[in-house]
């Protein structure tokens, strides 16, 4: 019992932050009424993401599970480390997330943008606030 | 990899994380997620993915905060309630 929650939960401690991470990411998002703020939780939604999927990636301490004894070496060729029996960390997720890093940066910028404009036209980056403007430009048929 | 220096970082990422929501200065809260994004780079190097952890500086923790930067210079600066 003692070992397998040392395998299975202790060991594992980046996926328990990264679960953590996303779970307060995501509550904000949702929660938030400032639309900045929204975009600051997304933005820390999907870092925390990606953090899951690189862990899932490191191969020394999350397969082989050995508290670290296994240390392993960033994605290149080199052949003393080999010898010494070291092993390199799986490099297809960190290409993945690389891809996700720049998306997430262009659609950060979109979201902003969006978000000025929303300003210009209502006044306010509340939400709450906004709503009530919108059912007011609809009753004076603005919209 | 280290596994207290991991577990500092990861440490220290929770709670940045956490502050920057909990601040009422927008500003602030953008500082604050460049400085996340900055540990985020750290602790990816901690896991040996050195390519993704120097795109997280530049892209991360430089464009995105001047791209936030940018868009707070044109809406309120401090959030409501």
């Amino acid at each position: 019992m003692m070992e397998w929650i040392t395998v299975h939960v202790l060991e594992k401690y980046n996926f328990w932050i990264a679960i953590l991470i996303i779970i307060i990411g995501l509550t904000a998002t949702i929660v938030k009424e400032n639309l900045v703020k929204k975009l600051i939780g997304l933005s820390i939604f999907q870092t925390a993401f990606f953090l899951w999927v690189v862990s899932l990636g490191d191969v020394g301490r999350n397969i082989l599970t050995t508290w670290g004894l296994k240390t392993q070496t960033p994605p290149i060729l080199w052949t003393e480390a080999a010898e010494k029996g070291y092993i390199y960390a799986n490099p297809l997720p960190h290409v993945l997330m690389l891809t996700g890093i720049v998306v997430s940066a262009a659609t950060t910028a979109v979201a902003l943008a969006i978000v000025i404009r929303i300003y210009q036209k209502y006044g306010t980056i509340e939400e709450d606030e906004i709503i009530q403007k919108e059912m007011e430009f609809e009753r004076a048929g603005v919209i | 990899m280290i596994v207290p220096i991991d577990l500092l970082l990861l440490l220290f990422l929770l709670i940045v994380g956490i502050a920057a929501l909990w601040v009422k200065d927008l500003l602030a809260a953008i500082v604050l997620t460049g400085a996340y994004s900055f540990i985020m780079a750290n602790v990816w190097l901690q896991l040996g993915a050195t390519d993704v952890a120097f795109t997280e500086a530049a892209v991360g923790a430089g464009a995105s905060t001047a791209l936030m930067m940018a868009c707070l210079s044109r809406v309120p600066r401090w959030e409501k309630k």
